[in-house]
């Protein structure tokens, strides 16, 4: 209703200006009347009185724009009459506005999405109340928040800096609504978790600290919002509805609100369940030790007054205390505070780095897009010298001039504007639907705010007089009379302008855009035929966890060896392996590996952390990894037989200095156990694909058993056959437990999420960067032309050849083409070395890549000059001269 | 012509003022009146008097009305409103101290110093 007033007192404004103006030109002219009046009587003839009342007068118009503005409040009116202006001015020329229009939008778009997705990951904190004073208790010395869940309560009793402690651990578990096993996936969380998060159920209620009663003590689960709607399809009535998870009975507490998606920002649990139940869950309990650090992260609410500092020196004698309590266990504890959403900087580092680095991109994208309005704008205002000179021969002044122009540039800009951030919200609407990966609830979940739209408006205001200001100085330096003297005002002599140039910094942008778009398209795509230490293709997993199904103890290893014997059984199918987890898979188990000699077994005095699989004896033969030297495991390697293991090359460096010292050595694990390496297979990837060489050691399952199993199953039938092939050979064995099979490729997706998603974007930035670069030595090209086309027909009509005339008419376009790309290339190479951080393999060096950077610019240069080459060459001299 | 000064920036409005308050005035008749009470020694620009003239109005110091002039034609007149009045009495005060001192300023002889 405001805004209809609004609109109510500009409208008034604009009927009440034409009567002043009425009015006021009525006044002006009874003064020359007065006036010629005076002069009739001192003896003039009538016309010639009244011809010199109004030469005594001076500028009519500027008088009556002074009163204008002498009346006030006509900073609105001027705006309105400039903006009914520009409009008119704007309409005249479609295609000018709309190539304006679009080129902003692309630059105002590429910072509205990646601004959006910087403020949903970094600048805003978790949603919950008071997120800005919530933080998660962060191991410095291993550098993650795992803790064990003893550890976990002796922290909470012996901070004083917490107002509580919480702790969650994420577990994939089978939820049975009735008859239908699915995987979900869990935070297990403390009882105290909603409180502390000072969440209110949106259905039913949360489970408290009070709920708690010791292991398996607590059969509660909460359900997310969102898990809720698809998969209860917001049914109110299912709080106190007993459900089956993992095959024991849980009820359904409440529903968590909308608006919480756990407590890490990627990562959107289905429900949560108290961690007491940790048995029932993951099939393990480690509530009693602290061996296992099986909690992922410990956070809390700072009381009030506290600092972080302060909070940091609170948590120091604890981890002494631990160090002294438990020497064996606990070594090396040195607690430091993190914001939990990213996991601290484990996550939140090279984010950041990413976001920023793509951030300055989108910022060089819209400088980019005002160089080019700024010289479109220059174009203009030179063809337009004639009507400002008019103007100002007629009494204008020049700072209104300009800011009629700057009028029709902010006006260009909002539109521009508009449409860009229009764009992003489509864009992030599809962002935020994606789900990267079907196994794993991994959300962007980004939806622009006030913050967005307020920070693309001060871009799209920035731009506007950005790219407006570029044609000041041409027009303060407009002198009317040699303009309106000449036909039209040609600066001749100069040799280099700022049309010129700013088209050679908008080039180099963009070839800066291009190289870095190819040098990662190019890291990824080697990447991907580079040395895993396994052989991905003609590989496809099948993972489960017998956990879900209820297994335990010894029918675990029997359940194991059903399912690989079932699989083998499978047409087609060469080998079948089994590991408790594939290497780049989504998490990895670490263990800490002593030399034989070693007696003290402290964290800090290992000689290696390792990679640690627990594996079948046909493991390595699915997997395709090569077996160097020894043997691998037999199903006689079992807990009556000695402790073995098959290590890779880097462990044997490590621990035995070489490789052949390895075969028939022992190590020490951290319970003391003594292991004999028995095989060494060759080095791989483990954890991401961007790590130096790591060790990793192999244990087989009977001595080592886990309930996750990813089957690997080795063989060159099609995927779309093999995939329903294993899933009835695996359902023919237990119809309950819930099963997974993709292609091997499939899964690494995770690995190579984080170089797809930087491949990607990049590659977007490359395309917006040669599409404002087409359009700039477009607009240059075609505007050279259409300057010299008189020029041009008399070469003609002179007789010069085809290949002249182009030379003549475009030669400066190609050159400034060349100059740009050269600085861009350069300046590409340099950035690509920040790039090589996050895109595997990524180098600027490649030839491939300089190569294909000199052509695709070569080839933009084609393209974008193209049709003002055909226009150039179609002159005909002599309808020309006649026109003229 | 030569032999008139250019108006001290700032000292048209007090002009308007004063004209006014001899009388109402149409526009043309202020200008009229501005050089009969100087002596013909003041050079106003006649189209810069009605920006000056909206202003005023603006600022509450004068009135304007529609009335017929004595040459018969159809003129705008203005008259000082009670602030007009005020304001030109403290401007004319402002103007005569400013004066004084000035006029002081520059008859001091080294003697005195």
């Amino acid at each position: 209703m405001k805004f209809l007033a609004y609109l109510r007192s500009i409208a008034s404004r604009f009927f009440r200006r034409s009567r002043l103006e009425g009015d006021m030109e009525e006044e002006l002219r009874s003064h020359i009347l007065h006036r010629a009046d005076d002069l009739v009587a001192s003896g003039l003839d009538r016309a010639e009185a009244l011809r010199r009342a109004r030469i005594e007068f001076g500028g009519h118009e500027r008088f009556k724009e002074e009163c204008h503005e002498a009346i006030g409040g006509s900073f609105m009116e001027t705006l309105i009459s400039d903006v009914r202006y520009s409009l008119r001015l704007l309409r005249k020329s479609p295609g000018f506005m709309i190539a304006a229009i679009l080129t902003l939008a692309l630059g105002i778009g590429a910072n509205a999405v990646v601004f959006s997705v910087m403020n949903a990951f970094l600048l805003r904190p978790l949603n919950v109340p008071q997120a800005e004073s919530l933080f998660a208790v962060w191991r410095a010395s291993s550098n993650s928040a795992y803790e064990s869940y003893p550890d976990y309560l002796d922290l909470r009793e012996r901070n004083h800096s917490f107002d509580d402690l919480t702790a969650f651990n994420v577990a994939e578990v089978s939820l049975d609504s009735g008859a239908n096993p699915a995987r979900a996936w869990a935070f297990e969380a403390s009882g105290n978790y909603f409180d502390e998060l000072r969440l209110q159920p949106f259905l039913g209620r949360f489970f408290h600290a009070a709920d708690e009663h010791g292991a398996n003590s607590a059969p509660y689960i909460v359900l997310s919002h969102s898990y809720w709607h698809t998969r209860f399809q917001d049914d109110r009535s299912v709080v106190g509805r007993i459900v089956q998870v993992n095959k024991h009975p849980y009820t359904i507490l409440g529903v968590s609100p909308p608006g919480f998606h756990g407590t890490l920002v990627f990562f959107n649990p289905d429900f949560y369940v108290p961690i007491v139940n940790m048995e029932q869950v993951e099939g393990v309990n480690n509530l009693n030790t602290r061996k296992v650090r099986g909690v992922f992260m410990v956070m809390g609410h700072l009381k009030p007054g506290i600092s972080p500092a302060q909070a940091t020196a609170d948590l120091k004698p604890i981890g002494s205390y631990f160090e002294k309590t438990y020497p064996q266990e606990d070594g090396n504890m040195d607690f430091s505070l993190a914001r939990p959403g990213l996991y601290g900087d484990y996550l939140g580092g090279p984010i950041k780095a990413f976001l920023g680095g793509l951030m300055i991109l989108a910022m060089l994208i819209l400088l980019a897009a005002c160089a080019n309005l700024g010289s479109l704008f220059a174009a203009r205002a030179s063809d337009r010298a004639r009507e400002v000179a008019l103007r100002l021969a007629l009494g204008a002044n020049r700072v209104r001039i300009l800011r009629q122009l700057f009028t029709e540039a902010l006006l260009i800009a909002l539109m521009g504007g508009v449409v860009g951030v229009l764009g992003s919200i489509v864009l992030l609407r599809a962002l935020s639907a994606w789900r990267p990966f079907p196994r794993v609830p991994l959300h962007v979940i980004v939806a622009p705010d006030s913050t967005v739209y307020l920070v693309a408006l001060l871009l799209t205001l920035a731009s506007g007089f950005l790219f407006g200001a570029v044609p000041v100085r041409q027009i303060l330096r407009t002198s009317p009379y040699e303009v309106v003297k000449s036909a039209s005002a040609r600066i001749v002599g100069r040799r280099v302008t700022v049309r010129e140039l700013l088209l050679v910094g908008q080039i180099a942008i963009c070839a800066v855009l291009v190289t870095s778009s190819m040098v990662a398209v190019r890291g990824l795509l080697r990447s991907f035929h580079s040395d895993f230490g396994f052989e991905i293709q003609n590989a496809m997993l099948a993972d489960t966890d017998l956990s879900m199904g209820g297994y335990k103890g010894d029918r675990v290893p029997a359940m194991q060896k059903r399912m690989i014997e079932a699989l083998e059984a499978v047409s087609g199918v060469e080998s079948v392996g089994l590991t408790d987890q594939p290497p780049l898979g989504v998490a990895q188990n670490n263990t800490m590996a002593f030399t034989d000699r070693a007696t003290d077994l402290r964290s800090g005095k290992e000689a290696a952390d390792s990679y640690m699989y627990n594996v079948s004896p046909e493991y390595f033969r699915a997997a395709g990894t090569a077996l160097l030297f020894g043997r691998s495991f037999t199903w006689h390697d079992d807990k009556n037989a000695p402790a073995v293991a098959v290590v890779n090359q880097q462990f044997a460096r490590k621990l035995f200095g070489s490789v052949a010292e390895a075969i028939g050595g022992y190590y020490k694990v951290k319970d003391g156990t003594r292991i004999r390496v028995i095989g060494i297979v060759e080095d791989g990837k483990y954890a991401n694909l961007a790590e130096d060489l790591q060790p990793a050691m192999f244990l087989p399952i009977l001595q080592s058993p886990a309930t996750q199993s990813w089957l690997v199953v080795r063989s060159s039938r099609p995927p779309a056959q093999l995939g329903p092939a294993i899933r009835n050979a695996l359902r023919g064995l237990d119809a309950a437990l819930p099963f997974s099979v993709s292609t091997w490729e499939q899964e690494l997706d995770l690995a190579f999420f984080a170089s797809r998603i930087a491949t990607g974007s990049l590659g977007v930035m490359g395309v917006m960067g040669a599409l404002l670069a087409i359009t700039g030595i477009f607009g240059m090209a075609a505007y050279s032309v259409s300057k010299r086309l008189r020029e041009l027909g008399i070469r003609m009509a002179l007789g010069a050849q085809r290949r002249e005339v182009l030379g003549a008419a475009l030669e400066r376009a190609l050159k400034l083409l060349a100059f740009g790309s050269i600085a861009g290339l350069l300046l590409g190479a340099l950035a690509s070395r920040v790039l090589a951080f996050i895109v595997y393999q990524a180098s600027s060096r490649d030839p491939l890549v300089l190569s294909g950077v000199v052509l695709v610019m070569a080839l933009l240069g084609l393209i974008a000059t193209w049709i003002p080459a055909q226009r150039a060459l179609s002159i005909d001299p002599l309808r020309l001269l006649r026109e003229e | 012509m030569t032999d008139q000064a250019q108006l001290l920036p700032g000292t048209l409005d007090l002009l308007i003022l004063k004209a006014v308050s001899l009388g109402p005035l149409h526009g043309y008749g202020v200008l009229l009146r501005i050089g009969q009470i100087s002596g013909r020694a003041l050079l106003v620009e006649q189209g810069a008097l009605y920006p000056a003239l909206f202003r005023l109005v603006r600022q509450g110091l004068l009135e304007a009305s529609w009335g017929t002039s004595e040459n018969n034609r159809r003129a705008k007149f203005y008259e000082l409103t009670s602030t007009g009045r005020k304001r030109l009495r403290e401007e004319t005060d402002g103007w005569n101290r400013l004066v004084s001192a000035i006029a002081s300023a520059l008859a001091a002889r080294p003697e005195e110093v």
